[in-house]
């Protein structure tokens, strides 16, 4: 009964569908924005707005292409 | 005094009513033929489609409170309050990995809440109960926080009174209306207004980072008005870039809070009510579109800066009402009409998720508390009328909060709720993924948990305050050498997480029962028209055989 980790053979269609290898690029959009080493500085500033603020609002940007792509390469059954 | 601010009062009033319309009206907006299902008044039917989800999620997790207190923040403090903006950056695609699972094993067994969930799959009654509470808990200073920011609008219109009552009476009869809606429709009235409310939200944010920066002679000149204020402050931890002190602290805030929002039960009703699993794939890459408004709306405090707006009193003797400079800020800069509008959406902004917190908080009572202990034999008709009478209650609660107690004490629970609430991280978030931990193990992690985070935020003084003066944990008091500080909520889960774990070897070893688990593996993949899905989104369906929840 314990640890039913989704490894059973008879599920795999779906699993390939859950499981892909492009999950893990959902993982730079967790990380990248988490490190103040990036974004911790004033210059060089864009439109008056210094680092941290500009940066930060395009991690924006990456996590949006991130999670698009991801979706769009996991969405088709068995789609590889 | 209010009658300086007429135009403003009219613009609110008339678009608060005209949303409270929509409220009563949206029961019949894509409703069945029988509303007497939890499944109808909790989760609209489970059937919304991308945009409404959009709206619905997006109305639900960017609150008045946040639109009120981030700016309020960054005034304050600088560069620390802008942690909302990687906040709501790392949360999607966590969500995008994990919540789509719990949706499916939901969906399969017509799970209403986080709790139903965890009574499954761990087979125990206990820690189920232990989440519900957790999540009721957390919920309810959350509501109270909505009106915290109605409040912060209204004091700035001038509708204030001499005592307790008057003051309180505008929010007193909001939240009836509210509570007379969000009984009669459900989820539906929130799913509804939350158009109204984001495009007027929208539509001020737009004006305003245009507009405003015009008037206050550019973005150069704004940061450096917000650079030159925090140098001449005492505080040595503020400033428009972190210091070394406050690193550590901003990035365990970021991920503490994000892991922190998707396990509120109000974010899973949302998340729950979507149709498929697409819909929620989908929404996630759009749901940033919020966090860009949100990092702008968080600027405005710096706005608020370069205006030279000073904010209104507190309640207490010598103290400021921080989350006034926002509403402020909107009053000397822009014209008393469109004032009225940016109002309207930061007071409108506070039904739709209150009215998602009460629902939320209503069905952990009602399928947790009630269906589990109380009446086992409940008929779905018997959940939705205990479901409507509890989102009552808890708003009234909510209401309370507010008018007896100092609306700081709100703030300082809220603070508590985000440590809570993370400590059901394991059960739920980890319990979609692996069933490895024992359900004893999870009960005593959860209670060490909790004990810690406590104690920590008890530690926690500020220059107002002895005790519970924020979330920023000194690592000194550990005995590191060190000014470092760190969120309490990531160190609180860490070592529930240890915990669980070392108990459960022990158990496993000591070969204690460990129950069984009511899913199997297929049930995280499920998607809608699943042929297995048991009934309970099925409204002609047979009650008796309701899957044990």
């Amino acid at each position: 009964m314990a640890a039913p980790e989704p490894e059973a053979p008879t599920t795999a269609p779906s699993r390939a569908k859950d499981h892909s290898p492009w999950n893990w690029l959902l993982f730079i959009p967790i990380v990248v924005p988490l490190i103040p080493v990036f974004f911790n500085g004033d210059s060089p500033r864009v439109f008056g707005f210094p680092r941290f603020y500009w940066l930060q609002l395009a991690y924006i940007l990456l996590g949006v292409t991130t999670t698009t792509l991801v979706y769009q390469m996991t969405k088709k059954r068995g789609g590889r | 005094m209010w009658r300086d601010h007429l135009t403003e009062i009219i613009v609110f009033t008339f678009l608060f009513l005209l949303v409270s319309v929509m409220g009563f009206v949206a029961a019949r907006w894509r409703a069945p033929k029988d509303m007497a299902h939890l499944d109808e008044w909790g989760l609209g039917g489970r059937s919304f489609g991308g945009w409404i989800t959009w709206f619905l999620v997006g109305g639900d997790l960017y609150t008045a409170y946040t639109f009120v207190a981030v700016p309020a923040l960054m005034f304050g403090a600088g560069a620390a309050g802008f942690f909302a903006v990687p906040y709501t950056i790392v949360i999607y695609p966590l969500v995008f990995l994990v919540l789509v699972r719990l949706w499916s094993v939901s969906h399969r067994h017509g799970f209403v809440t986080p709790a139903d969930f965890v009574r499954n799959r761990f087979d125990s009654p206990v820690l189920a109960l232990l989440i519900a509470i957790t999540g009721i808990v957390a919920t309810m200073p959350y509501i109270a926080l909505q009106l915290v920011g109605i409040e912060a609008v209204l004091k700035t219109m001038g509708v204030t009174g001499d005592n307790a009552l008057a003051r309180h009476l505008p929010i007193i009869i909001a939240f009836a209306i509210l509570a007379a809606y969000t009984y009669q429709s459900g989820l539906r009235a929130p799913a509804l207004i939350a158009f109204v409310k984001d495009s007027l939200i929208y539509i001020v944010i737009l004006v305003a980072i245009v507009y405003l920066p015009y008037k206050l002679g550019g973005w150069g000149d704004i940061f450096a008005a917000a650079d030159a204020k925090f140098d001449a402050s005492p505080n040595p931890n503020d400033g428009i870039l972190l210091n070394g002190n406050n690193q550590l602290q901003y990035v365990t805030l970021a991920l503490g809070s994000a892991l922190a929002l998707f396990l509120y039960p109000h974010s899973i009703t949302g998340v729950l009510a979507s149709r498929n699993r697409d819909v929620i794939k989908r929404n996630m890459s759009a749901l940033p579109a919020y966090s860009l408004l949100l990092g702008l709306i968080a600027l405005l405090g710096y706005m608020a800066i370069a205006a030279g707006v000073k904010p209104l009193p507190g309640a207490k003797e010598g103290t400021v009402d921080s989350n006034t400079v926002v509403p402020l800020l909107f009053d000397q800069q822009f014209p008393d009409w469109f004032a009225g509008v940016a109002y309207a959406a930061i007071g409108i902004g506070a039904l739709v998720p209150a009215a998602i917190m009460s629902i939320a908080a209503a069905n952990l009572f009602t399928r947790n508390i009630y269906k589990e202990y109380l009446k086992r034999d409940a008929s779905p008709a018997q959940e939705a009328n205990v479901s409507k009478i509890t989102s009552l209650v808890v708003k009234v609660g909510a209401v309370a909060c507010i008018v007896f107690l100092d609306p700081q004490f709100s703030i300082d629970l809220q603070l508590i709720g985000g440590v809570i609430i993370l400590q059901t991280l394991p059960a739920v978030a980890l319990g979609l993924y692996t069933r490895w931990f024992h359900r004893t193990g999870l009960i005593v992690g959860w209670a060490v948990g909790m004990g810690l985070g406590m104690w920590m935020l008890y530690q926690v003084a500020s220059p107002t305050r002895k005790h519970f003066g924020g979330s920023a944990f000194p690592l000194s008091e550990f005995g590191f050498d060190t000014t470092r500080t760190i969120y309490v909520g990531i160190v609180a889960v860490a070592v529930n997480l240890a915990v669980a774990a070392l108990v459960t070897l022990a158990l496993r070893a000591a070969k204690v029962e460990e129950g069984v688990d009511g899913t199997t593996p297929d049930d995280y993949f499920a998607d809608e028209g699943d042929p297995r899905v048991t009934p309970g989104t099925e409204r002609d369906a047979d009650s008796a055989r309701e899957p044990v929840a």
